[in-house]
């Protein structure tokens, strides 16, 4: 790309995370209100100084910006206002693999001018990646692992979640687990994982997260471990996911 | 009297609590389920113990509830029309529900969230006899029930919005359409009281209110003292309408449907309608919660949505008739 542009916006998430990593000072107008969420955003502490919207289309039209990131799921009809405007909007999807981590660097290197940056970042987790790989490898396989979250919420094992777990050494669990969605608190008894990986509770009190103090829990002989924010949105932070389930498997 | 009514609901009850034991996601055989329910071993020991059996065991107690309430209600009223879910009452102990869990309260102290459940309940029950009078007509009780049932609505939709959890909108639909899914024996032991003393409160008005149904001044000539009628009717109702919304969520119809479907086999005798309906309700909500996990086993399906597709028919062929008699 051959200029840069001069205000960018980014309205989701998963976006932020990546504009926050990669603009260059001043660059970043303006992220979304989550990616100040602790629980949820992998880089809230770069969020902190940056201001926020809510990803209305008034509000980021006011921003004046020159480019417009967002999520391929994001507000439809937000997005065809922007760009009846003249605004660039950029939907560039979140990677579903690890494997695809350090090409979506480049590409959001490439929309923001930053190329350089982004090369540096890419082949740093590169270099990480095969570290934690060689790690990963002298560890005993077979162990199970699952993610099971608020309403029993299983991430499904085809995407980043259970490509976190592989590159943890673990084998992802099967049945409804693997397929993922809200699968029955019996059905997870049943698979009987060695390890349950569950969300970090959100504040305020929930009947969704109250599930994961189910009685049963106690019972079963699985190891229980927290996700966490770098579990979220396929960033270069999934590399902290990894490690930290390495680390608690060679610690065992 | 025959009781081959009761007795014929009892086994009802009995039978459905055993389907409700058998079926599951877990696909387990039914010899296998109650050799591990007696043995608690292995994981599916732990399905039949720790899953099944609290949820078994709180869709008859939550039935009884809402039944048993439907029948003392509609006797004290004379209205067939009264049920706690179409009065509010329902929707009242949700509000008090949620208004626990929200601020803390239910986290604070064991018994915070039964107790502010049961005072959402009290406070729509008073609200709804000052508003209907003692004679409960029709339109007054259904237009306050209307009222109520919106205001609680409202602010639990409201306080839910507030709350900084992202998960808002589950609790909504929990609070209005009501599930068994996922419950404990945490809150068998958080409702059961509640539900039992209300339960046995309400079961030992039957007298009077078969006093009742000959009118006020016959019940007043027969001994019933109304204003000790009417208090333990209130009490009884919140307590177990209150405490049963507060683990369950609101779960509607019930009371109309039970009731209704029972009356004309008791002989529409208030008192036998009572004990008939308890049965009936907690059959009737075994079977629904049965059925949930039977049309759509993966979906978390809610109970609500079954029993309003059950009773809102019910209720449509209620209103015609009382439109009917009012001429």
């Amino acid at each position: 790309m051959a200029e840069a542009p001069a205000r960018v916006v980014s309205m989701n998430l998963c976006a932020d995370q990546y504009a926050l990593l990669l603009a260059g000072p001043g660059q970043l107008v303006s992220v979304s209100h989550v990616s100040r969420d602790t629980v949820a955003s992998p880089y809230a502490a770069l969020a902190a100084e940056v201001p926020v919207n809510h990803g209305g289309a008034e509000e980021i039209w006011l921003l004046r910006p020159d480019l417009v990131l967002a999520h391929e799921w994001s507000d439809t009809r937000v997005l065809a206002i922007l760009r009846r405007l003249g605004i660039d909007v950029l939907q560039i999807p979140v990677p579903e693999a690890i494997a695809e981590i350090p090409d979506t660097v480049r590409a959001y290197g490439d929309a923001l001018g930053q190329s350089a940056t982004a090369e540096l970042l890419a082949t740093a987790f590169e270099q990480r990646l095969a570290d934690l790989e060689f790690r990963a490898a002298a560890l005993p396989p077979g162990k199970t692992a699952t993610l099971y979250g608020a309403n029993g919420y299983s991430a499904g094992m085809t995407g980043m979640a259970g490509d976190i777990l592989r590159h943890a050494g673990l084998l992802p669990a099967g049945g409804a687990l693997f397929a993922g969605g809200s699968v029955p608190l019996e059905t997870l008894v049943m698979e009987a994982p060695d390890m349950i990986i569950t969300g970090a509770r959100y504040a305020g009190w929930s009947r969704s997260e109250a599930l994961l103090d189910h009685p049963v829990f106690d019972a079963l002989p699985a190891a229980r471990r927290l996700s966490g924010p770098a579990w979220a949105c396929g960033t270069p932070r999934v590399l902290d996911a990894v490690e930290a389930l390495l680390a608690v498997r060679e610690a065992s | 009297m025959s009781y081959r009514l009761e007795l014929l609901l009892g086994a009802g009850v009995i039978l459905a609590l055993a389907g409700s034991l058998l079926i599951g996601p877990a696909g387990l055989l039914p010899a296998e389920s109650f050799a591990a329910l007696l043995s608690g071993e292995g994981p599916a020991g732990l399905v039949m113990r720790e899953i099944r059996l609290p949820r078994a065991i709180l869709g008859a107690l939550v039935g009884a509830a809402l039944g048993l309430s439907g029948a003392a209600l509609q006797g004290y009223l004379r209205n067939p029309l009264a049920e706690p879910g179409l009065i509010g009452v329902t929707g009242a102990a949700s509000l008090g529900a949620v208004i626990a869990l929200q601020t803390g309260l239910a986290a604070a102290f064991t018994l915070g969230l039964p107790l502010a459940a049961l005072a959402g309940a009290l406070a729509a029950v008073l609200l709804i006899l000052a508003l209907a009078g003692p004679r409960g007509a029709a339109l007054t009780l259904i237009l306050a029930g209307i009222a109520i049932s919106a205001l609680a609505g409202a602010f639990t939709a409201l306080v839910l919005n507030l709350s900084p959890n992202p998960y808002a909108t589950y609790e909504m639909v929990f609070w209005m359409m009501g599930s068994l899914a996922n419950r404990s024996f945490t809150h068998v032991w958080l409702a059961a009281p509640f539900v039992v003393v209300g339960g046995a409160v309400l079961l030992s008005l039957g007298r009077s209110l078969d006093a009742l149904a000959l009118g006020e001044d016959a019940a007043e000539s027969m001994g019933v003292r109304l204003s000790r009628l009417r208090l333990a009717l209130v009490l009884g109702v919140a307590s177990s309408v209150g405490a049963a919304t507060a683990v369950a969520g609101g779960i509607g119809f019930v009371g109309l449907v039970v009731p209704h479907l029972l009356r004309r086999a008791v002989g529409s005798r208030p008192s036998r309608l009572l004990g008939a309906s308890a049965l009936g309700g907690a059959l009737l909500v075994l079977l629904a919660d049965i059925a949930v996990r039977l049309i759509l086993p993966e979906k978390d399906l809610k109970l609500g949505v079954l029993m309003a597709i059950i009773g809102a028919p019910l209720f449509l062929h209620l209103v015609y008739r009382t439109r009917r008699e009012l001429g």
